[in-house]
């Protein structure tokens, strides 16, 4: 059999397409950091906690009101993007015109707190979310049996990741969306309300790490430590990418979890440090991030 | 300018996330009685053990009367985020500091050793309860450290040969990358090949892993017929479910090395059903511990799992102890709980032996089908009891210096 690395293809194969599953994840966090950093300034620490409630929501409302996945996936942003509207109109709006640093222990307050809160109500195991039915099973692909759903997941989060960037980069609203963040005073002048402008792009941030939180209910255990264990990658994953580089984040994110993937096999013990050895190297090289622009 | 002092703060919230944060109950010391619990708190431990383990030392503290002789008993606890470095620091504060009298080791096998070398240093009693490396009482054995639910050595034991007889020949492991998970290996590898069966090969996952798919893809290839899931907790929840979403389960059968009824409770009968499994005690195993279970279920929504329960028996005999010699001093209480038996609702016919462990029937259990199961948390059928020393390791095969 043909080897690369030492590793059979089929079982290379197979690895690779894990770390794309894994890295759509890692993109689609990044990609609502990244958007939050971009236009807001704000270091979004609380975007784990977001993305676990994100997953709770998904479980409480099939729980408790028999609502399935695909009802979740609309409702889960919908709620964590209003808990968002909250937390900028009530606490974040106070700190723009401070430090960057004020508003990343905010948020790290923050996520403290929900994680706390959750831990309490739901303790540490976690609860069980069933994969929905229509994407039940699994397929053969020859060189590895892919569940169904993880395909989704890779389908359904890159759509979303260049979706978003489209928005933002391509369109009229995008473009106002980034003026506003760049010069508030002369946007406003243009008759454009600009507070509500961040206001919604703060809960669009939520929104989207809500909805990858509901993509991940049905692959992990829906804990509350769901977010903690991965927001320190997905912080990773937006400092080699460069902050608030929307594409950047989205490739990064993709290519990160590929490499991780290929650790796993090649060695294992490595996988969860493997991120931030390519960050330290990165920042070393260039500071603002393969694709960021230097400040 | 701007992101340098963003990485500062990143570095420093990292810092708190890591390492810093949970503070201690502290109180000044006065003539007490003070017993301290240092354990996982919070994370992916913290339902086996955690506050829930806590209250199980306060049931057994009011079930002497929460005093003796007049001195109040007192109880502090910690959280170790499973971090050896943070457990040694803990624990040699409040032997310093606070007049910690005894400490108990919640889960998790590297703090354990830590903190069993720093009451040691101390001359102080530490009990480990829910941490499993065999290495407590054999190479890293001293006079001072008791070891109170199981350990590698049994667990290995108990589930390894019952896997083997009923036609599991070749492994594959899936274990913890710290002492605890290598340890388990280790041990459950040397009963397998006891028993005439073979290690085909075996992968290591951080602490904590998010993501378990790589891991069995890999044990899928193996073509072994057995996966040994050497880990706890949140990751064998996770491991578990992997494997049944990749099908996993369909080529081989998964034998659970230390699984809690927590673990089940959590991923569900429909899951984990047909699963063996090898615990020092179940809550409905006798009247007893019926009993208490209610008890502890009314304040916890919840039934104990072994290690909460072993919290419980381990704190009533060292009270009892200290009741009996009048005095705290950890040589007069050692040398009294080393020459009595412990009958409780954890252990019958329980004894310490020399290398310091805590002798005690061990149970292998089947996890029941849902059809089965007549109430909720009513989950295992029990298949086998290992008597007293069956169980454990033979003085012959211990590496412990003191018991020889």
């Amino acid at each position: 059999m043909t080897e690369i690395f030492g590793i059979p293809v089929q079982a290379f194969l197979g690895q690779l397409l894990l770390g794309l599953v894994n890295g759509s994840f890692y993109a689609m966090l990044s990609l609502g950091l990244a958007v939050i950093f971009g236009l807001l300034g704000i270091v979004n620490f609380a975007h784990g906690a977001l993305y676990m409630i994100g997953a709770y929501v998904a479980w409480i409302s099939l729980n408790q009101f028999g609502l399935n996945y695909w009802v979740a996936l609309l409702l889960s942003p919908l709620v964590v993007g209003a808990l968002g509207v909250v937390i900028e109109r009530l606490l974040l709006r106070h700190l723009y015109k401070l430090d960057p640093l004020y508003g990343l222990l905010l948020t790290f307050g923050l996520a403290l707190i929900f994680e706390g809160l959750f831990r309490d109500q739901f303790g540490v195991s976690g609860q069980q979310y069933p994969v929905p039915e229509l994407l039940r099973g699994a397929t053969n692909l020859g060189f590895m049996t892919l569940p169904n759903y993880r395909a989704w997941v890779v389908v359904a989060s890159l759509t979303i990741c260049l979706g978003t960037w489209f928005v933002i980069e391509k369109t009229s609203l995008g473009a106002t969306l980034r003026a506003g963040t760049e010069n508030p005073a002369l946007v406003q002048a243009f008759g454009i309300n600009v507070p509500v402008m961040v206001t919604l792009t703060y809960a669009g941030g939520a929104a989207l790490a809500a909805i990858a939180g509901v993509l991940a209910a049905p692959v992990i255990q829906v804990t509350p430590l769901m977010g903690s264990n991965l927001i320190i990658v997905v912080f990773a994953v937006v400092v080699i990418g460069g902050m608030g580089s929307i594409l950047g984040s989205i490739l990064t994110g993709v290519m990160l979890g590929l490499i991780e993937g290929l650790t796993k096999v090649l060695y294992p013990e490595a996988s969860s440090i493997v991120v931030f050895v390519i960050m330290a190297i990165v920042l070393v090289i260039r500071p603002a991030g393969l694709f960021g622009k230097e400040m | 300018m701007k992101l340098k002092k963003i990485g500062a703060a990143c570095a420093l919230a990292l810092g708190a996330m890591f390492g810093l944060g949970a503070p201690a109950q502290a109180q000044i010391s006065g003539d007490v009685i003070r017993i301290g619990i240092i354990t996982d708190m919070s994370s992916l431990y913290a339902d086996i053990d955690g506050p829930a383990g806590v209250e199980a030392i306060r049931m057994a503290i009011a079930a002497v009367g929460g005093s003796i002789n007049g001195k109040k008993i007192e109880v502090l606890y910690a959280d170790h985020q499973n971090k050896p470095d943070v457990a040694a620091v803990k624990a040699r504060e409040w032997f310093d500091t606070q007049g910690v009298d005894m400490l108990i080791g919640g889960t998790s096998s590297g703090t354990s050793l830590a903190m069993a070398k720093v009451a040691a240093e101390k001359k102080k009693l530490f009990i480990s309860i829910g941490a499993a490396t065999s290495a407590l009482t054999n190479d890293q054995c001293n006079a001072y450290t008791l070891h109170w639910a199981y350990d590698t050595y049994a667990l290995a034991k108990g589930t390894g040969n019952a896997v083997v007889k009923a036609g599991g020949k070749s492994w594959y492991f899936l274990a913890a990358d710290y002492a605890f998970g290598a340890q388990l290996q280790a041990d459950t590898s040397a009963v397998v090949k006891a028993a005439g069966g073979s290690i085909v090969g075996s992968v290591k996952h951080p602490l904590s892993a998010s993501d378990f798919s790589s891991f069995m893809l890999q044990a899928q290839a193996s073509k072994a017929q057995i996966l040994g899931l050497a880990n706890a907790g949140g990751d064998t929840i996770n491991a578990i479910k992997a494997a049944n979403e990749f099908g996993v389960t369909k080529t081989m059968k998964l034998a659970g090395l230390l699984v809690f009824i927590n673990d089940i409770h959590s991923l569900g009968l429909a899951t984990t059903q047909g699963m063996y499994l090898t615990d020092s005690w179940y809550w409905n195993r006798d009247a007893d511990a019926r009993a208490w279970s209610r008890k502890f279920f009314e304040k916890q929504k919840r039934m104990p799992s072994s290690i909460q329960a072993a919290d419980y028996s381990a704190t009533l005999q060292y009270l009892n102890a200290v009741k009996a010699v009048g005095s705290d001093d950890s040589d007069k209480v050692l040398a009294h709980m080393k020459t009595t038996k412990i009958n409780d609702i954890f252990a019958k016919g329980g004894f310490i032996r020399g290398d310091g462990l805590m002798v005690h029937d061990m149970y292998l259990m089947q996890v029941k089908t849902p059809a089965q199961s007549t109430e909720p948390w009513d989950y295992y059928n029990l298949v086998q009891t290992f008597k007293g020393e069956e169980a454990w390791n033979s003085k012959a095969e211990s590496t412990c210096a003191l018991w020889k």
